[in-house]
């Protein structure tokens, strides 16, 4: 029998991996290992079934969720767990967002592919003990022994009686907290491992106002804060004074680090802040140039993330036979369709946030400080995302919000424009990656190496405090995805170089992933062709028999099966192969691609993907289908650029994004289960789409497309 | 001076600044937030309405323009309880994800219909043009096809 604390103390790549094990070098590397292989853990504030779970009169039982829902359907899958172990119906289930006040926190933040990964054992835990809970007090209730008493769809039933959870719960004072029962036996799931629809589905076909956006307070007022488009930039002062006399103005509020108008309309707010003439100091000027020298490997601080054999010397520059490739990302925007934004109310001794956060602990810890109030003090209401993808892990509008109302007294809504969030983004940073390799006689990779020059996107964040980022070394955020994966290779080393950029990069869904696999896996495909094999035999010649190994393998045959993958353009159309394990979960992908007046064209996307146990298959696919799309939309499309010490452009369209007209007509996405314990599903199959586009352009036009966003 | 209307069915009149957008008129004046600001430049889509039956995206329409005109939101679209053919087919093939864009993207969608009932995959790709960020696109084509297939059930 499970104990009921488990949870809280699992070890895994979260606090065990930065606080237990990370102390001198080959660990890190070790570690670097283990993230893709090991389980989440999920270390909330608490394990107290009655505060996940609300069982109201109606029979219907709330679960408080400490994950945010962005659109990844976390409510539909953490539902289905808990409706399964609870015995009710789906419908019975109502997922809501948890308060802060609740005490139902999650310290860290709803991403990475983590949120059901690191909750199905204790979910299952909390729910089963909260159904345990709910007999024992029916058993009392009845004068029924609980051993007799069974549940089905939320009613109680035995020795001829019958009550409702609803109806248990209504006449408990106090509740007891038995050891963890045992778990529901797989083969009686209701729910888990059947495509369930969304349970947000009615909520968001309707147009239900159910975002931080839409959040209303009575007697709420209008934000507007002025941000430098520059980069590099300090605040130095501002002259408000014609602003003050604009429409609507209540009050402009100037602060040491930004200045906001308060107003009574969002309109008034934008029109008034147009008016402040606000100075700011440039440090120094950038352009494109200046931040590609900067991003070139090579500069900034190498740190070893992976070492088998002797890699390093044998690719040293001279060496006879060295292969050696360079490709390059560009800063990517998250252009998440809802801005950034936060409603607050600041009283005496309380502090009310209403918005879309994905680390709602960390949010209420900067407010608080800010104001100089506890954390408890601060309430986050969390709302429905519209769009995460890691924008929301920072949250500037929260401090910003809650000093403007402290200073009218009356709550205040605060959003980015659409230009701010194009020029204040924490973007995913440019990347530079040099791969090198050496073949064997008989066309095997003897040594490979990959180089992997980022900005920063774990370290330098909040979350990632800077002792730890001294603990970890290397950026794990940045060389996600760029180990080598082919373990078979006698030979491979990876390195990280951390490069300083003057405007903040961060989290974008799936981190390095993206970049790095387009880098590995289309350099897999260039020794393919130099060792003369086809691309899906070379890369199965050199995975291992290791599990994880194992797994790749049996997704990559499958794709190529599924695809009936060839190498030979046929009628103009080319297919291109790539594949990655992220977060424990492979995935490859076969593009079936055309080019057409100089254009790129993706008809038709194979997926095959191994997350594990799977949850809610529809769910999975959904998240496969948004993925390959996003991630054709970054890799063929997007691209911000510095021009004159801003970063532009400043608007959807000009920022070119993939459209319904760019979209695959076909996706087929299959789903292996390869294991018994759910892995991340979110960005996984982000991974190697870059890599089958441009490995298929290839085929079509002989000429290698080593640079996102690929230009033929 | 205010700006009277009819707001899905019903008469309204906002005292929003008559150049201003309609899109704040209709989310903060009259409180309908089904209505989504994405861009403020009319460039993504995720405010498009009705006016006169006819796709208009918000935040770039002035106040004064539907002066004696009929607007429609996604809130009078359909109902939880009658959903309209778009809504419906869009809960059919489970599109949204995070959902912030779609109701642009239905409101684009059931204007569309009116004009083309049947729409090709091509004249998918040259009238909705939106933006979706989760990359919905996918599933949001078979939903249009299938739209198209419930108006037709519900003309015959």
């Amino acid at each position: 029998m499970a104990s009921r604390r488990k949870f809280l103390i699992r070890a895994g790549i979260g606090t065990g991996l930065l606080f237990g094990t990370a102390y001198c070098l080959p660990i890190r590397r070790k570690i670097a290992e283990q993230v893709n292989v090991t389980e989440s853990p999920y270390i909330g504030s608490t394990d107290d079934p009655k505060i996940w779970f609300e069982v109201t009169p109606d029979n219907q039982v709330l679960l408080h969720s400490p994950k945010m829902e962005m659109g990844q359907g976390v409510f539909t899958g953490l539902a289905q767990i808990a409706a399964d172990e609870l015995e009710i119906s789906i419908e019975q289930m109502k997922v809501v967002h948890a308060s802060t006040a609740s005490g139902n926190i999650d310290p860290f933040a709803t991403g990475g592919s983590t949120s059901i990964n690191s909750l199905w054992q204790p979910l299952r835990e909390l729910a089963a003990t909260m159904r345990v809970m709910l007999i024992n007090a029916a058993a009392q209730q009845l004068g029924v022994a609980a051993s007799g008493l069974s549940t089905l769809n939320g009613v109680i039933s035995g020795g001829g009686k019958s009550i409702t959870y609803g109806e248990v719960a209504a006449a408990v004072t106090e509740w007891e907290i038995p050891d963890t029962p045992a778990l529901k036996d797989p083969k009686n799931y209701k729910y888990i491992g059947k495509p369930t629809p969304r349970v947000d589905l009615l909520d968001k076909v309707t147009g239900a106002p159910i975002y931080g956006m839409d959040a209303e307070m009575p007697g709420m007022l209008y934000g507007s804060v002025a941000r430098s488009g520059g980069l590099d930039t300090e605040f130095v002062g501002v002259d408000t004074s014609a602003a003050e006399g604009m429409p609507g103005v209540v009050k402009i509020i100037v602060e040491d680090d930004f200045v906001g108008v308060v107003a009574d309309s969002y309109v008034n707010a934008e029109n008034a802040k147009q008016k402040l003439k606000v100075t700011w100091k440039q440090n120094r000027k950038w352009d494109d140039f200046d931040v590609e020298a900067a991003i070139m490997v090579g500069q900034g601080k190498p740190i070893e993330v992976q070492k088998e054999g002797s890699a390093e010397k044998m690719l040293q520059d001279g060496e006879e036979g060295v292969i050696r490739s360079e490709y390059f990302s560009p800063i990517g925007a998250h252009a998440q369709i809802e801005p950034n934004g936060c409603l607050a109310f600041v009283e005496d001794d309380k502090v009310t946030i209403k918005m879309s956060t994905q680390v709602a602990d960390y949010t209420r810890k900067e407010v608080g400080s800010r104001l100089g109030m506890s954390k408890d003090e601060v309430v986050i209401e969390p709302t429905f995302l519209g769009g995460g993808f890691g924008r929301r892990l920072h949250t500037p509008n929260a401090v910003q919000a809650a000093v403007m109302s402290k200073a009218v007294g009356k709550p205040v809504k605060c959003y980015f424009t659409r230009q701010e969030e194009f020029q204040n983004d924490t973007f995913r940073p440019p990347t530079h990656n040099v791969l090198k390799a050496k073949l064997t006689a008989d066309g095997k990779i003897d040594a490979i190496s990959h180089d992997i020059s980022s900005g920063d996107v774990m370290h330098g964040s909040p979350l990632l405090p800077g002792v730890l980022q001294k603990i970890i070394g290397a950026d794990l955020g940045a060389w996600r995805g760029g180990m080598i994966q082919y373990h078979g290779i006698p030979n491979y080393r990876a390195v990280s170089w951390r490069v300083k950029l003057p405007f903040a990069t961060s989290w974008w869904r799936s981190l390095g992933l993206l970049a790095n696999t387009f880098a590995v896996e289309s350099f897999m495909d260039e020794l393919a062709e130099q060792a003369g094999k086809d691309p899906i035999s070379f890369r199965l010649e050199h995975l291992t028999e290791s599990k994880a190994d194992v797994r790749l393998a049996k997704v990559i045959a499958r794709a190529a099966e599924e695809a009936n993958y060839r190498n030979e353009a046929v009628d103009g159309r080319a297919m291109g192969f790539a594949c990655s394990t992220d977060v424990n979960t492979p995935c490859a992908h076969v593009a079936e691609v055309s080019v057409v007046d100089g254009k790129i064209k993706v008809h038709k996307v194979t997926c095959v993907m191994d997350p594990g146990l799977v949850i809610n298959p529809d769910q999975v696919r959904a998240q496969c289908e948004g993925s390959i799309i996003m991630g054709m939309s970054a890799v063929m499309f997007e691209k911000m650029t510095v021009e004159d010490n801003a970063l532009y452009p400043i608007i959807y369209g000009a920022y070119e994004m993939a459209l319904m007209r760019d979209a695959p007509k076909e996706i087929n996405v299959v789903l292996l289960e390869n294991n018994d314990y759910p892995g991340g599903v979110g960005e996984p199959p982000l991974g190697p789409i870059g890599a089958a586009v441009a490995n298929a352009v290839y085929r079509i036009t002989k000429e290698r497309v080593r640079r996102i966003p690929l230009r033929v | 001076m205010p700006t009277t209307f009819k707001l899905n069915g019903k008469q309204a009149t906002t005292s929003a600044a008559p150049a201003s957008p309609l899109l704040w008129a209709i989310r903060d004046d009259l409180g309908l937030k089904g209505t989504k600001f994405g861009c403020g430049k009319a460039a993504c889509g995720a405010c498009t309405l009705h006016v006169d039956g006819k796709a208009v995206r918000s935040c770039s329409y002035p106040v004064k323009l539907v002066e004696g005109k009929e607007v429609t939101t996604i809130e009078g679209l359909g109902t939880e309880d009658n959903l309209h053919p778009v809504q419906q087919a869009w809960k059919e093939e489970i599109v949204p994800q995070c959902g912030y864009c779609q109701p642009g993207f239905m409101m684009a969608t059931a204007a569309m219909l009116n004009e083309i009932p049947e729409p090709t995959d091509e004249d998918i790709d040259r009238n909705i043009v939106n933006v979706c960020r989760c990359g919905t696109y996918y599933r949001m084509r078979k939903a249009i096809h299938r739209a198209a297939e419930l108006s037709k059930g519900e003309k015959e």
